[in-house]
């Protein structure tokens, strides 16, 4: 009897590891693709007779080589670091006092607002990118990194006002009220009080907006025609490609490099980002 | 001196108040607006115009090159209408969206409670499950555009390794119609897959522990339990789940763009896609800006849902 049951116990968790680990390899498999890729030699790579999984040669180096000093690959990285600092600051000024205000000032029709506010999100780019093409080639600012500074904000804006309202809401006011009676006016006591204790909300805004930056796609296509001046995620997979031959070592080297520091920052910081998706149907 | 002896009570504090509202940083209601004010004027610019702008041009005949706006009317929906392509653009949309979240709902459901237990390694497991959705997606799909590749296909190659291919066949994943929109979705699964089980998972980790015990001592075995208790509790997330789901779906260009260019002959153009290609490529803003505002109702109806559902959650 103990046996059978230890043996139907083993089995069952058996079959739960493979389940896991049968997810774990499908979901993961392309990023280990981009791997052996990126270090393969191209006659082991470009030869079906070879097992694809393995290396049939030694490894190379030589498709990062071209990656960082004949492509615009540096120039990409450097391109979407800009937008995203300037991004980022866009959206502390303007999300930082409007979490504030929802949290606290607008009571009853400042909740509204706030679920309207995160509706905006939903918002995609592909239902303004023809009018914003216009707004964009109006203020001059086609073919610039500045047209992304002026446009990117319309999400990260919305989504961070969200994620920052939540984390005044949890912080007690028992202690602005404190900071007031010591003589604090409201103004200060947000400045003084609410932002220094709130720095580990304000560094999950700041992450999610720098890593939205990195994702977007759609925009940076629709408004930067030049390739020197794109963003990595549109310049790897379109301007990566010359005429129609795709240098499979240095793309997947790209999408590799650029992918895993993302998903380690995102990771540590993503239980909050799904308690902001949410939307209180979890209590 | 004398706030200090006052006491830190929330009475005193707000009578306190009361005396000392002088400046406006401390007047809550004007205080509050001017916070917010920056914000909401920001939103209305450059989500709020640009849409009424995507309305205007719809009834117009703009193009790039035609600044003057002519009206007419609803005469650009009534020809896209009748345009083949785009009455296949709109047939693909349905069948990628539900394709996708049909198949990325059950997976979730799977995957969430396999990673409900603990065992050793889940961090890892959870960083391998996650790289789809937090690694950029245009990237993701670049490398998926390498596995299906036409000549080194890892998957044809793999098929034909254990025997499933015939010798002769090599099946070209992106230039065949049928096998090119199966592609599509399965990359999309892939993408949104981990979001939905993320947030299922904490659907189910918020069912009170004493529910489940009180259920096991009724003697409800895992499929009663599953179906009588956890589906209906956790329904609510599982519909926010979906509706973002659907949202991120049906606007999406990015797969298919990078993946087929809505190829081949338009068996995957999807309304998102055929905008850009329309409106911004093809530079006919009129047509483009009423292709993608059959969005919309979709957006609208999506919003409408999450609404009610976070409304009930409140009153509940």
């Amino acid at each position: 009897m103990a046996t059978v049951r230890r043996a139907r116990r083993w089995g069952r968790m058996a079959g739960h590891r493979l389940l896991v680990a049968a997810f774990a390899v499908l979901l993961a498999f392309p990023f280990y693709w981009m791997a052996i890729t990126t270090f393969k030699q191209d006659a082991d790579l470009y030869n079906r007779a070879n097992n694809p999984f393995v290396f049939n040669a030694p490894p190379t180096l030589e498709h990062l080589r071209l990656l960082f000093f004949d492509t615009l690959y540096g120039r990409w990285l450097l391109n979407t670091g800009f937008v995203g600092l300037l991004v980022v600051a866009i959206t502390l000024v303007l999300a930082l006092p409007a979490a504030y205000s929802l949290a606290r000032l607008t009571g009853r029709m400042g909740e509204r607002l706030g679920i309207g506010i995160f509706l905006t999100y939903l918002v995609p780019p592909t239902l303004l990118f023809i009018p914003l093409s216009r707004v964009v080639a109006n203020l001059g600012l086609q073919d610039s990194l500045w047209s992304l500074v002026v446009v990117y904000p319309t999400f990260t804006v919305p989504f961070s006002t969200w994620l920052l309202m939540g984390f005044f809401k949890s912080i007690p006011k028992e202690l602005e009220e404190a900071a007031r009676v010591d003589g604090c006016s409201r103004l200060s006591a947000f400045a003084r009080v609410i932002v220094p204790i709130s720095v580990s909300g304000i560094l999950t805004a700041v992450i999610f907006t720098f890593t939205l930056v990195m994702q977007e796609f759609v925009y940076a296509l629709t408004f930067i025609s030049v390739a020197s001046e794109q963003t990595v995620s549109v310049g790897v997979p379109i301007f990566l490609v010359r005429g129609d031959v795709y240098y499979w070592g240095s793309l997947m080297g790209a999408c590799l490099l650029t992918s895993v520091p993302i998903a380690v920052l995102y990771n540590a910081f993503l239980d909050r980002f799904i308690a902001g998706f949410t939307v209180g149907a979890i209590r | 001196m004398e706030m200090e002896t006052v006491g830190r009570d929330g009475v005193t504090a707000r009578a306190l108040r009361k005396g000392t509202a002088r400046s406006l940083g401390d007047n809550d209601r004007w205080l509050g607006s001017l916070m917010i004010a920056p914000a909401i004027a920001y939103i209305a610019a450059l989500v709020g115009l640009p849409f009424v702008l995507a309305l205007y041009y719809s009834m117009s005949s703009a193009t790039v090159g035609e600044q003057t706006l002519g009206f007419v009317g609803l005469s650009n929906f009534a020809s896209i209408l009748q345009s083949s392509i785009f009455r296949g653009a709109l047939r693909n949309t349905f069948i990628f969206t539900i394709g996708s979240q049909v198949a990325v709902v059950v997976l979730a459901n799977i995957l969430a409670r396999a990673l409900r237990a603990d065992f050793r390694g889940k961090w890892l497991v959870r960083f391998l499950i996650l790289l789809p959705w937090v690694a950029p997606i245009s990237l993701g799909t670049i490398g998926w555009k390498w596995i299906f590749d036409s000549i080194y296909s890892v998957i044809n190659w793999t098929l034909q390794a254990v025997g499933l291919l015939e010798p002769g066949s090599w099946p070209m994943w992106l230039g065949e119609p049928k096998l090119a929109m199966i592609s599509v979705i399965l990359v999309h699964v892939w993408r949104m897959l981990p979001f939905a089980t993320v947030v299922i998972l904490a659907g189910l980790t918020s069912i009170p522990q004493e529910i489940l015990d009180a259920a096991a001592v009724d003697g409800a075995g895992v499929l009663r339990r599953t179906f009588r208790i956890e589906m209906p509790l956790t329904l609510p997330i599982m519909i926010v789940a979906l509706l973002f789901g659907v949202v991120f779906t049906f606007t999406d260009m990015t797969v298919i763009y990078v993946l087929t260019r809505g190829g081949p002959y338009d068996t995957t153009q999807v309304l998102a896609s055929l905008a850009f290609f329309t409106g911004i490529l093809g530079g006919d803003l009129a047509e483009g800006a009423a292709i993608s505002l059959f969005l919309f109702p979709v957006l609208l109806a999506a919003a409408i849902a999450l609404l009610k559902i976070a409304r009930r959650a409140e009153v509940v």
